[in-house]
């Protein structure tokens, strides 16, 4: 059964409003409390380590898992490791996300191991979204490492989002790009208070024709902190791109550290980052529309985010 | 209430010809400090503007036209002098009061919105969940096609005339007693121009809205009830558009704006 909490939880890192369609699998404070399998996706225990194997057969399309985390007991430390095989000419949808509610004092953390392979051909998307919520002064942690290995002719678009309430977290995706392999990178991150937030994506373009695009858009609030290793590597004939881009505010710190390298003379990167304060002529036109200047802000916000 | 409209009617003024000011510029002066020195940006303006009519500001560039025009929406505080709307001084409200006032204004430069679509800047504009059907009603006002770019975004993917198509049709959107136009013409392609001559012409005739916009083209001036002419910060000129325009004309036909030697003969030779 799953308490309103719950149902709230799962609402913000899944946008599940019911148990989902397809195949799902729902983990709660260290263990699974649903999970559905489908003829075409089936999902298994690990025998070695906490976590599971999703396994999508080849030629699935349209179909979708959701494998959400809620942690709600208080100082709960979480660890899983998951594996996902979609398979050659697939097109499917994988919502994983994490939600914590931590009301004590002490740090309630999830560090979870994503490792993909799209297979051939196959088409994934893959959301991401961590939320945080609870009045405790116990820290809320995410520690995610994603793995993704795009076969020939792939394609995975991969959405991170990380808007409300996680105190830590430190974001490490890897991403290996096989020939006509493609990626698309959409992150969103806001922090405020005393938020801390490290986020290193490396891409490598290894197959010929592959290529890759991070968009990565963030705001920094009141004295949070916020670190981005953004890197591509070219390593055959391939084209790559980096747009980084950050609003800050109050006291907060926003380092970017871009990286491209290539070591093919096709291999074509571009890395752009920006960091920023809102123009003040953007808020200016929104006040000369009737808003106020801080529903003005929150406009630009809410669009640089969304 | 009798009082109030007492102390209302006090402020709002005719003119000699029996006309209502709904604006009035007092005595303003606007001035700037740069490196430790004032800049003078606009000195000692006084002028008015009636209820319904049509209003062109002309001059040379940097004389002060959009400096005003800021002034005049409240985001950029005078130094001195003050502003009347509909009776009422605004000359200490912001632009948001302004705003909810119905005076509206259109950047000479508009800003970019990364991660806004341009129906969502024109849901704001029209202040309340609107019809897509009016936002698209709106932009074929500036002569963009609705399917095309509600849903870009007003970000460096839109060409600069785009945009200012864009910024216009944000103001077209509202219900205004007055609406400025920042060069409306700048960027615009000659057909799309032609569209937008029509629509102020409409946003007139429909709303009643006071226009007045800031402009160096004929077509524009000629829409005019009244012309006014602002150079070095100051109101050069303000006349009834049939008093001045042969006088502009024969400015421009003589490529100089001071005296004119070559005045009169209107059939001399172009040089070059
Ligand atoms: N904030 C400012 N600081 C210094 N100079 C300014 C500022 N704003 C405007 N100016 C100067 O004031 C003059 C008038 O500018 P503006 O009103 O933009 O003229 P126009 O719109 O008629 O071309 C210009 O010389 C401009 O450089
Ligand atoms: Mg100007």
């Amino acid at each position: 059964m799953l308490s309103q909490l719950d149902k709230k939880l799962l609402e913000k890192v899944a946008d599940l409003h019911e148990i989902p369609q397809g195949a799902y699998n729902i983990r709660k404070n260290g263990s699974g409390i649903g999970r559905n399998t489908t003829n075409n996706i089936n999902i298994v225990n690990k025998t070695d380590q906490s976590g599971i194997d999703i396994i999508v057969k080849p030629g699935t399309v349209n179909e979708s898992v959701h494998i959400p985390v809620i942690l709600s007991t208080e100082g709960f430390q979480d660890m899983v490791y998951n594996t996902f095989d979609i398979g050659e000419g697939s097109d499917v949808l994988v919502v994983a996300g994490c939600g914590i509610h931590s009301g004590g004092d002490e740090n309630s953390q999830h560090d979870g191991v994503h490792d993909f392979i799209v297979r051939k051909g196959a088409k994934m998307r893959y959301v991401e979204k961590h939320y945080g919520e609870g009045d405790g002064t116990g820290k809320r942690i995410l520690n995610p490492k994603t793995i993704i290995t795009v076969e020939q002719d792939g394609v995975a678009e991969i959405e991170l989002v990380q808007i409300k309430g996680v105190d830590q977290t430190i974001r490490d995706t890897e991403v290996y790009l096989h020939n006509n392999a493609r990626l698309i990178v959409t992150e969103r991150l806001l922090t405020y208070a005393d938020q801390e937030a490290e986020s290193k994506i490396t891409v490598e373009l290894l197959g010929e024709e592959s290529t890759a695009q991070i968009i990565s858009r963030s705001v920094a609030q009141d004295q949070s902190k916020q670190i981005f290793y953004l890197n591509m590597l070219g390593k055959n004939k391939c084209r790559g791109h980096i747009q980084c881009d950050s609003i800050i505010m109050d006291q907060a710190v926003v380092r970017a550290v871009p990286e491209i390298s290539a070591y093919h003379t096709d291999a074509q990167l571009i890395h752009e980052a920006a960091i920023g304060k809102i123009a003040s002529e953007q808020i200016l036109k929104l006040m000369s529309l009737g808003l106020s200047e801080n529903e003005a802000e929150e406009k630009i916000l809410e669009g640089f985010l969304k | 209430m009798q009082e109030y409209n007492h102390s209302f009617n006090y402020r709002l003024q005719t003119n000699k010809w029996g006309e209502m000011e709904m604006l009035q510029i007092k005595d303003l002066s606007l001035h700037v400090e740069e490196g430790g020195s004032s800049v003078e940006i606009l000195r000692n303006i006084n002028l008015s503007f009636e209820e319904k009519k049509f209003y062109a500001i002309t001059g040379p560039n940097g004389g002060g036209k959009s400096s005003l025009a800021k002034v005049i929406m409240g985001i950029v505080k005078p130094t001195q002098g003050s502003i009347y709307f509909n009776g009422e001084d605004i000359t200490s409200l912001g632009i948001t009061d302004r705003a909810k006032r119905k005076m509206g204004y259109a950047f000479q430069q508009p800003p970019r919105f990364k991660g806004f679509k341009i129906k969502d800047l024109l849901n704001l504009s029209f202040g309340e969940e609107t019809s897509e059907q009016a936002i698209c009603d709106v932009l074929l006002e500036v002569g963009l096609c609705a399917q095309d770019y509600l849903n870009r975004d007003v970000d460096a993917s839109l060409s600069g005339g785009e945009l200012k198509r864009i910024e216009i049709a944000t103001v077209i959107a509202r219900d205004l007693t007055l609406a400025i136009f920042d060069e409306p013409e700048a960027g615009i392609d000659l057909w799309s121009f032609q569209k937008l001559v029509e629509t102020f012409k409409k946003m007139h005739k429909d709303k009643e809205t006071i226009m007045i916009i800031i402009s160096h083209q004929e077509k524009i001036l000629r829409l005019a009830d009244e012309v006014i002419i602002i150079a070095d910060g100051t109101v050069k000129e303000q006349a009834k558009r049939d008093d001045i325009m042969p006088r502009i004309v024969q400015d421009l036909e003589c490529g100089c704006n001071k005296t004119c030697d070559i005045g009169g003969s209107a059939d001399a030779e172009p040089i070059g």
